[in-house]
């Protein structure tokens, strides 16, 4: 466990940012990732007391706090009803329910790592990230940032008419995946988001049309083709590149036969 | 730094440092059955209750746990030996190392669901990994204690 030199409980979000401010404080999420690292931390700061922890939803929308857990969002009703249950199935997998417990929204997103599932499958709805001193950001833009010294105060999501569909290829359940890819169909705009590249996750459009004339087994197995060389894949341990890239265009083509079959039983919202 | 916290039913008071792990207190608390395995979040076998909750008490700061309620296998005697004999008639047992987290997972398991699916108690169980056993020993002895309830 790496050295704390103090723990604080900020009492309001203005103190927990101005003592973020220096270079080797932490704001604390799980702290489940931040413990890996390496080398003495000054002040861990903990947002436990700020009311951060809850979701709210409003016809609108939902309002996710940053302290609220992976578990919350596994079992949050309204979440899952609007995502028809690809929220859930997104962080199943992501190691054990007294993980999940732990783990938090805020610390997930902070971190923009590559192999995340909670970052792939926010990046498939219409997400906004709220920023103490950033304001609103949307997150597609937010994830090409480089960490600052801000804090990520709550996840809003619009519940925008649309389908999900969301699955991942692991080598072993609770493992990292080997490739992340949440598909959704949001206000008739279809996105494919890929992650665990292994590089961190992108947002791939229809560009080209392809499935301007709704899903069809050929248009499926263009758009797949097609996603399959326009997203860069990588190999590390847990597979290959052409691995990967074979994944990218097996895992879309059965999300979008998924998604279609979604949409038929419930209309596209 | 000063530490008030509800352990097993009991308020204690201790004195930490603002690094210290949870399952570092714990145990100086009394409460060995809290074990150290992978320290990385992986293994399930630090499992503690917080607040009702599983947690990794590998993972959680002390600090944090202030004025919250923790429960280890010390203070839910009675509740686990209602089913651990179900998981040592079916031999799940072997080195025992992985038996606290599996125990205290399995109290939070049926807490929240009475009646779990095989396929939920593998979903619930999927963070307590085990070395020896291949799983199975464990599944059936769930079951067989969750069938010996409805006779
Ligand atoms: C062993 C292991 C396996 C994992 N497997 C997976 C997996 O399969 N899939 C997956 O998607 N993820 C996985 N993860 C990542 C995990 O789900 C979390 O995303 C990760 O632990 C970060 O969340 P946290 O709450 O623990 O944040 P922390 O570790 O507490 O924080 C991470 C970083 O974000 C900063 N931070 C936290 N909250 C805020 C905030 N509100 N504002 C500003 N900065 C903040 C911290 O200072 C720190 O720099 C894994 C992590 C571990 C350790
Ligand atoms: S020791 Fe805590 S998860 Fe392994
Ligand atoms: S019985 Fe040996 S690790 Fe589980």
């Amino acid at each position: 466990m790496r050295s704390i030199q103090k723990y604080v409980r900020a009492e309001s979000l203005e103190q927990a940012y101005q003592l973020n401010q220096n270079r080797r404080s932490r704001v604390l999420g799980g702290m489940l990732w931040l413990k890996m690292g390496r080398g003495p931390l000054g002040t861990v700061i903990d947002l436990q007391d700020l009311g951060l922890d809850t979701i709210e939803e409003t016809e609108e929308g939902f309002s996710i706090g940053a302290m609220v857990t992976l578990r919350q969002l596994e079992q949050h009703p309204g979440l899952n009803a609007y995502t028809r249950g690809a929220m859930a199935q997104a962080v199943k997998d992501i190691v054990g329910v007294q993980f999940r417990n732990l783990a938090t929204v805020g610390g997930s997103l902070w971190g923009r790592f590559g192999f995340s599932d909670v970052l792939t499958q926010f990046l498939a709805m219409d997400t906004t990230v709220e920023l103490y001193q950033g304001g609103l950001v949307p997150l597609e833009e937010f994830a090409c940032r480089k960490p600052d010294r801000d804090i990520l105060v709550r996840v809003h999501v619009e519940k925008t008419p649309g389908v999900f569909r969301y699955q991942a290829m692991r080598n072993q359940r609770t493992d990292f995946p080997v490739l992340t890819c949440a598909l959704s169909r949001v206000s008739g705009e279809y996105r494919a988001v890929i992650g665990a590249r292994p590089g961190r996750a992108m947002v791939l459009r229809d560009r080209e049309g392809l499935l301007a004339g709704g899903i069809t087994e050929d248009s499926a197995k263009a758009f797949a083709r097609w996603a399959a060389e326009q997203i860069p894949t990588q190999g590390n341990l847990r597979g290959s590149g052409a691995y990967r890239t074979h994944l990218v265009k097996v895992l879309t083509l059965r999300g979008l036969k998924e998604l279609e079959e979604t949409g038929r039983t419930d209309p596209w919202n | 730094m000063e530490l008030k916290l509800n352990l097993n039913g009991r308020n204690v008071t201790g004195h930490i440092d603002p690094g210290t792990l949870l399952i570092d207190f714990l145990r100086q608390q009394g409460c060995v059955s809290v074990k150290r395995g992978c320290e990385t979040a992986n293994c399930g076998l630090c499992t503690v209750l917080m607040d009702g909750r599983p947690v990794l008490s590998c993972s959680v700061l002390a600090a944090r746990a202030e004025g919250h309620r923790v429960e280890t296998l010390e203070g839910l005697q009675q509740e686990a030996a209602d089913f651990a004999g179900f998981i040592a008639d079916q031999g799940a047992d072997q080195c025992g190392f992985c038996n606290p987290g599996f125990v205290m997972n399995t109290i939070a398991l049926l807490r929240e669901i009475p009646e779990p699916t095989d396929d939920q108690i593998r979903a619930y169980l999927a963070g307590n990994l085990c070395r020896c056993s291949g799983y199975d020993g464990q599944l059936r002895g769930i079951r067989a204690y969750l069938d010996s309830r409805k006779k």
